[in-house]
């Protein structure tokens, strides 16, 4: 039987869901969260946890800069287990082409108040000290931050959970949110929750509940070591990483690690499709270790303690996908966000949040509308 | 980095009674065997650095079957190839990668020291009663220490009169078990001989040292981090022992990391077996303290059934004839673990700010708070578990408290244990017999 009818239920209690929870009770919004297994339990769990600006394309720029500043403004209220440390992010240049790319980031951040330093040589040899020797310089974006995003999906939904938000534990059977005055989400439990708009924040897993939906799962593996306080000391990615992860079909491999504040070494990325299964592929990170030894010598000799891998939600053109589900009108996704859900799940909130309420947005939320990616079968249900 | 290779038959992972045993047998049933363990020598826990003529008979067995032995070898990683049919094992060895290709495989990792939390378990002084004893056989000075031996199992006397042996002074062995139990328990021991045998030889030693049982540890005191004293509790009553030293354990819990990692079924706490040793993987078998505690002879001969069962019909008909006397080992164990059967007032013995992840510092509180809670929400928002003990320690205390299935707290995914980057990465590579080539351009 249908319980007390909410503004919207989320479905999906990762990063995204829970940010979206907080957000939309903060706006007085009557809320329900349906989360099938533990708070953030998907690639808020697998995912490293950067707060990174990306400048891909002015969209992606303009949305993870504008969540970043939200995470900063966050920051003092996070509790200690979030683990936000503001380590900046050192992409690394590996020859005069990609020093030439420091510039040209160094110039587009710039004009758009990010705060960066082009580290030489000698500098960057000082700022991390494990690099390999003769790298030409690294561009420092000063603000990038690090957390740990299981606690910080879990500090969200707690706070909106004070705010007055509802969750309920179980798995989704169905979403019906056709053109009813009242959309609902039946759950497997036999439970069903009335809602005036449904969103889908499932991460990889949407198109399971919205068939159609141009959501691929892409593969990741991440291994951490023991504890090596000061080993690194930034988030340290090479400019290759760009090259690599623009890269839509081929399998792919960069080197991107990161410190933890536990002192441990946390060590990425690879980025995968058609590999469905979450055991660990052995070609795959062979290759990533080696690249990791490549850039920084010593990792060779640590220990690793786990290895774990994860899928990322992404789309044709690797932008989220926020706002309504074309052909199903009270359906709103929030999803697609590929590599980059920890960083952009505050500004996801809000452009959320002012589409359902009609809320003046802070930045244009068109670029991530999902009609401009043509859902191949939509309106089922 | 050096990478070697290895194939055989039968492969048997773990160097203990029953390990050696399975060898032992399946080589001398044809089948090239090798026998692979973590440390450098043979043994296990039970034969661990003392000169005895039964391992010693069982080693030079071992030896004279031709059983390759692989020593100071740490298997992080096991899987079935795509054919089910070969197993392939990959150990870090102190010169690198070692991989191990097998028709079969016999697991005998045995098992390790429950460990439960309780206030102040982690000064400075508290260790595990197996534990301890491994500290004083590896030269560690115990003579005139105050020592008491507390939780639960046929250890706790054992590992009492080693430490007595050794100089220790040993104030108390507190035993959870209620004595209505053990009672019970004892008149089983009359209808096995040997074993009672082995526990009433214990007792000259034990001359002089309380053993209480439906008795445990409630908290421990201790000054500038290190252990001062223990207050233990029997019913009503409590009172308080002035003690260096406090060795605990709460019975055995079977190392499941390597049968859960090859999906073997795990039923009521230990890996299930057919009558051959045989898990629910085709080709993997499970002897020893892995399918249930029950002490040596238990280990040996299941470590022989499999031995013979994993080498063909031939040698199922020798194991055959060995099933007779598991039978009776059998029902001892069932008899043992009854006795030991923890009580649930442990359960309540970590206060909110007991620390119960000792890698990661997770106290009880942060668990309590998590709903709903699970093994995998627990690690993900306490992190306990993730340290480098990869849950060894508070997994099976944990799966106690809460009552999550001990199969649900072991960390069954390579790495199984912390392993050197370079080893990790050496895995992936295509060709394991060829040398690197230096200076390749990616």
């Amino acid at each position: 039987m249908a319980e007390s009818v909410y503004d919207v239920a989320i479905i999906g209690a990762g990063i995204v869901g829970a940010a979206c929870a907080d957000e939309a009770a903060a706006a007085g919004l009557r809320v329900a969260v349906i989360e099938r297994g533990p708070i953030g339990g998907g690639a808020t769990a697998a995912g490293m946890g950067h707060i990174v600006c990306m400048d891909d394309s002015e969209a992606q720029f303009a949305l993870t800069h504008y969540s970043r500043t939200l995470w900063t403004q966050l920051a003092p209220q996070l509790p200690a287990d979030v683990e936000y440390t503001a380590c900046g992010t050192l992409w690394v240049a590996a020859d005069d082409e990609e020093m030439a790319e420091v510039l040209r980031k160094a110039a587009y951040y710039s004009a758009r108040d990010v705060q960066t330093t082009v580290l030489d040589a000698g500098q960057l040899a000082q700022a991390e000290p494990n690099l390999r020797t003769g790298l030409p310089g690294a561009l420092l974006v000063h603000d990038d931050a690090v957390i740990y995003p299981p606690c910080a999906a879990r500090f969200l939904l707690e706070r909106a959970q004070a705010r007055g938000a509802t969750l309920c534990i179980g798995e989704v059977a169905a979403i019906d949110a056709g053109a009813t005055l009242v959309a609902s989400v039946a759950l497997t439990n036999g439970r069903t929750i009335a809602a005036a708009t449904v969103v889908n924040a499932t991460g990889a897993w949407a198109p399971e509940l919205t068939p159609g939906l141009q959501v691929r799962r892409r593969k990741g593996h991440l291994v951490i070591t023991d504890r090596y306080p000061g080993f690194v000391r930034h988030q340290l990615v090479e400019l290759g990483y760009l090259k690599s992860a623009h890269r839509v079909s081929a399998d792919s491999v960069a080197f991107n690690i990161q410190p933890r504040t536990t002192g441990q070494v946390l060590i990425g990325s690879s980025r995968q499709f058609g590999d469905e299964g979450t055991g660990v592929n052995e070609a795959i990170l062979n290759r990533m270790l080696a690249r990791a030894s490549e850039y920084m010598p010593g990792l060779a000799g640590l220990s690793a303690l786990r290895i774990w891998t994860g899928f990322r939600a992404a789309t044709p053109d690797k932008l989220a996908l926020i706002g309504p589900c074309p052909g199903r009108e009270r359906l709103y996704l929030a999803t697609g966000h590929e590599g980059l859900g920890i960083t952009t799940s505050l500004g996801t909130a809000k452009l959320l949040v002012d589409q359902l309420t009609g809320r003046k947005p802070a930045i244009p939320f068109e670029p991530y509308l999902p009609g401009r990616v043509t859902a191949k079968e939509a309106a089922h249900g | 980095m050096h990478k070697q290779s290895l194939a055989c038959d039968v492969l048997v992972i773990g160097g203990g009674p029953a390990g050696i045993a399975a060898a032992c047998c399946a080589a001398e049933s044809a089948q090239r065997a090798i026998l692979l363990d973590d440390n450098p020598a043979l043994g296990g826990q039970i034969w661990r650095g003392k000169a005895n003529s039964q391992a010693t008979r069982w080693i030079d067995r071992a030896r004279q079957a031709g059983v390759q032995i692989v020593g100071g070898a740490q298997v992080f990683a096991v899987s079935a190839r795509e054919d089910r049919r070969t197993v392939l094992a990959q150990t870090e060895t102190p010169e690198g990668l070692c991989t191990v290709q097998c028709e079969r495989a016999i697991l005998a990792t045995g098992a390790r020291e429950r460990f439960l939390p309780f206030p102040g378990w982690t000064l400075r002084g508290v260790t595990g009663a197996g534990g301890l004893q491994a500290l004083v056989k590896g030269g560690w000075p115990i003579a005139g220490k105050r020592v008491v031996v507390a939780g639960s199992g046929p250890l706790l006397p054992a590992v009492a009169a080693f430490l007595k042996t050794h100089g220790a002074d040993v104030q108390l062995v507190a035993e959870q078990a209620p004595w209505s139990r053990l009672v019970n328990f004892g008149m089983g021991l009359a209808l096995r001989p040997a074993v009672a045998m082995q526990a009433l030889s214990l007792f000259p030693q034990l001359v002089g040292v309380p053993y209480h049982a439906g008795c445990h540890v409630t908290a421990t005191h201790g000054a500038r981090g290190a252990l001062t004293a223990v207050t233990v509790r029997q019913g009503e009553r409590t009172w308080q022992v002035d003690c260096d030293y406090l060795a605990c354990g709460f019975n055995l819990v079977p190392n499941l990391e390597l049968p859960v990692l090859l999906g073997c079924a795990v039923q009521d706490g230990f890996a299930a077996v057919n009558e051959w040793q045989e898990s629910s993987q085709p080709g993997v078998y499970c002897a020893g303290e892995l399918t249930g505690i029950g002490g040596l002879e238990r280990s040996l001969i299941e470590g022989q059934i499999a031995g013979y069962a994993a080498a063909g019909e031939k040698g199922r008909q020798r194991a055959r004839a060995l099933f007779a006397q598991r039978r009776d080992l059998y029902t001892y164990a069932a008899r043992l673990n009854h006795a030991f059967a923890l009580g649930d007032a442990l359960k309540t013995l970590a206060s909110a700010d007991t620390i119960v992840c000792r890698c990661e510092d997770a106290r009880r509180a942060q668990l309590d708070e998590i709903a709903p809670g699970s093994w995998r929400a627990a690690k993900l928002h306490t992190r306990c578990g993730m340290g480098a003990c990869q849950g060894r320690v508070c997994g099976p205390s944990l799966s106690f408290l809460y009552g999550w299935p001990i199969e649900a707290t072991v960390s069954a995914r390579p790495p199984l244990f912390p392993v050197r980057l370079e080893t990790l990465a050496a895995t992936g590579q295509q060709e394991p017999n060829q040398h690197e080539t230096t200076g390749e351009k990616r």
